[in-house]
């Protein structure tokens, strides 16, 4: 299709201005731009049509199953969205004062109420934009712990491979070295591995759990207790936090601070960049570290994000608690976890899972035998998954299972929805030995077929010239 | 799959060849195969220190990101930075597209023969 740019026409437009009532005043030249803007030109039917053909190009958790692994794509309660619309909340400006946005305080403070009550913690900020920003609050609390002790000598993080890889990124941009230690074959974090790089140079740890390959890692209490012992703190990616909510509390694992991603577990739409929420929540010996907020007016804080940071987000995280109330956040988790494991049960009779044990709330293919079998890769399956009207998991990802695809289901997808989902599974597996050759020129059905991924890579075009 | 029988290698497929004093640092056919198509690398800068066993940069592929590991501890004295534009040049031609030359080595890993590479290369297919 045409891009907005190409249908524009010169001198089309979608409104037409009152007549000017107020007398004219030149703008100083100094602020006029010299080049006209390049911004399309067209009738307000056109920008209609033109947003409603974009639509379909694209698949949303409204258009079908989107079991994209580690992404969490749940259907959002709509009354999320009703509450984050509400005048009150979308008019206020961060400037104003206190007195004037009681309401909005009170949102605030509720939401983290119920956000440390579920993580065990005593402290929280929600000034990060998102669930790395949140980690690389977290980091620079332990980094900011580790100084007023004048603790200089702790220079190392560790990272186990099967962490999400933001975690490495986050601890090398505050400024440490990122030791990674290998997973045992159960997929958990391996002891003895840990017990090697422990000493008066470690920092902390960061353990995303369930990990990326769905395992709830069997070994937590030891971790902590192994890296506490050494004086390092215990870090909780709770980017997953989705499969544990309501059941178990990273507090009570051991961990001294927690991110969790309020846009992904608790009901913002999410995936198209933004905005999002990565609540950091502490330990009261860290809460004199986090970030300055409106109700903190000492100087001298971390400032991570403006003012409170996305706001709405929060207050779709608020509604979705209350909604759901103590029982259903548990149920929700338990859900998720328990659709992960029906799905992997379904499909376990043709794909191989990496791990053959019970998941948490998604689970890892390993296609590399099945690749051997037929040459048809994991790629060729996830495209031929679009033409079926799902999307497909994700691909490659994590590097420790070699072609691996990686499916979350979510708890708001039915019965029936997982049974069809292994029905065309199933029916992949057995395409590929029939009939490879169609599956590597997958998608046949979608908008485009299939595009060039390295030549996209190597040459991106990143934006609109006019020719 | 080819292994050049004139170069040393390493478990995590990097080759190694001594010219003089200088080390010349390269991904292995396996390494590029397994990849798949490349389309950035991360180099480091001249004068850099690296270590033996620990990562110098990464290769990209459509697929994921990987670390580069040193097969020697030393001094960065040159980088291809033909690879900068053009990462293909790993897939084409791995033993010819060298990626760093380290000089005042100071220790390496076990490196492995080509025999010995050829069935580390087996036993991970």
């Amino acid at each position: 299709m045409k891009l907005i740019f190409e249908k524009s026409v010169q001198g089309r437009r979608c409104s037409i201005l009152p007549t000017c009532d107020v007398p004219p005043t030149e703008m100083p030249s100094s602020l006029k731009r010299e080049t006209a803007p390049m911004l399309p030109q067209m009738s307000e039917t056109d920008v209609s049509r033109h947003y409603t053909e974009l639509c379909k190009h694209v698949h949303g958790v409204n258009c079908g199953f989107y079991p994209l692994g580690s992404c969490t794509m749940k259907y959002n309660p709509r009354i999320d969205e009703e509450m984050a619309s509400l005048p009150g909340f979308t008019s206020i400006h961060p400037l104003a004062p206190e007195s004037s946005v009681a309401g909005c305080i009170e949102v605030l403070e509720t939401a983290k109420k119920y956000l440390c009550e579920i993580t065990g913690m005593d402290g929280m900020t929600f000034q990060p934009a998102a669930g790395a920003h949140g980690e690389f609050t977290g980091v620079l609390l332990i980094k900011q712990y580790h100084d007023s002790r004048g603790d200089q000598k702790r220079t190392k993080i560790i990272v186990p491979d099967s962490a999400h890889g933001t975690n490495p990124a986050t601890a090398a941009m505050c400024g440490y070295q990122v030791v990674n230690i290998p997973s045992a074959p159960d997929g958990c974090v391996d002891l003895n591995a840990l017990r090697a790089v422990l000493g008066e140079d470690t920092a902390g740890l960061m353990l995303t759990n369930p990990n990326t390959v769905g395992i709830f890692d069997e070994n937590i209490p030891e971790i902590t207790r192994l890296v506490h012992e050494a004086g390092g703190l215990c870090y909780y990616d709770g980017a997953n936090l989705n499969a544990v909510m309501g059941v178990v509390r990273p507090g009570d694992m051991g961990f001294d601070c927690v991110h969790l991603n309020l846009h992904k577990t608790f009901a913002t739409p999410h995936g198209g960049g933004g905005p999002g929420a990565g609540a950091v929540g502490c330990k009261s010996f860290l809460v004199p570290f986090l970030p300055h907020s409106a109700l903190m007016e000492e100087e001298g804080h971390l400032q991570v994000r403006s003012f409170m940071g996305n706001f709405l987000v929060v207050v779709r995280a608020l509604t979705y608690l209350l909604t759901l109330g103590r029982e259903g956040i548990s149920e929700a988790a338990k859900n998720a976890v328990l659709n992960a494991n029906y799905l992997m049960a379904r499909i376990k009779g043709t794909f191989t899972p990496a791990f053959d044990r019970i998941c948490m709330h998604e689970f890892v293919l390993d296609l590399s035998e099945y690749k051997k079998a037929t040459g048809v890769s994991a790629l060729d399956v996830a495209k031929s998954l679009i033409d079926y009207g799902m999307h497909p998991p994700t691909m490659y990802f994590p590097l420790i299972v070699h072609e691996a695809l990686m499916l979350e289901p979510t708890e708001t997808e039915s019965k029936e929805t997982l049974d069809w989902a292994a029905e065309v599974f199933r029916t992949l597996y057995e395409l590929g030995y029939k009939d490879p050759g169609y599956m590597h020129e997958a998608p046949h059905a979608a908008q485009i077929g299939r595009p060039d991924e390295v030549k996209a890579a190597r040459t991106p075009v990143l934006r609109y010239t006019r020719s | 799959m080819t292994i050049n029988p004139d170069l040393q290698y390493t478990k995590s497929h990097e080759w190694i060849r001594m010219d003089g004093d200088i080390a010349v640092i390269g991904i292995s056919d396996f390494a590029q195969d397994a990849l798949g198509d490349l389309v950035f690398v991360n180099l480091p800068e001249i004068g850099d220190n690296v270590t033996a066993g620990e990562s110098f940069g990464d290769v990209e592929s459509v697929k994921a990101v990987s670390d580069l590991i040193s097969p020697v501890t030393g001094t960065v004295c040159e980088i291809n930075e033909e690879l900068l534009d053009a990462p293909e040049m790993l897939n084409n031609d791995p033993y010819g597209a060298w990626i760093i030359k380290v000089n005042n080595i100071d220790g390496a890993e076990d490196l492995l023969d080509p025999a010995a590479y050829e069935e580390h290369c087996a036993s991970e297919a």
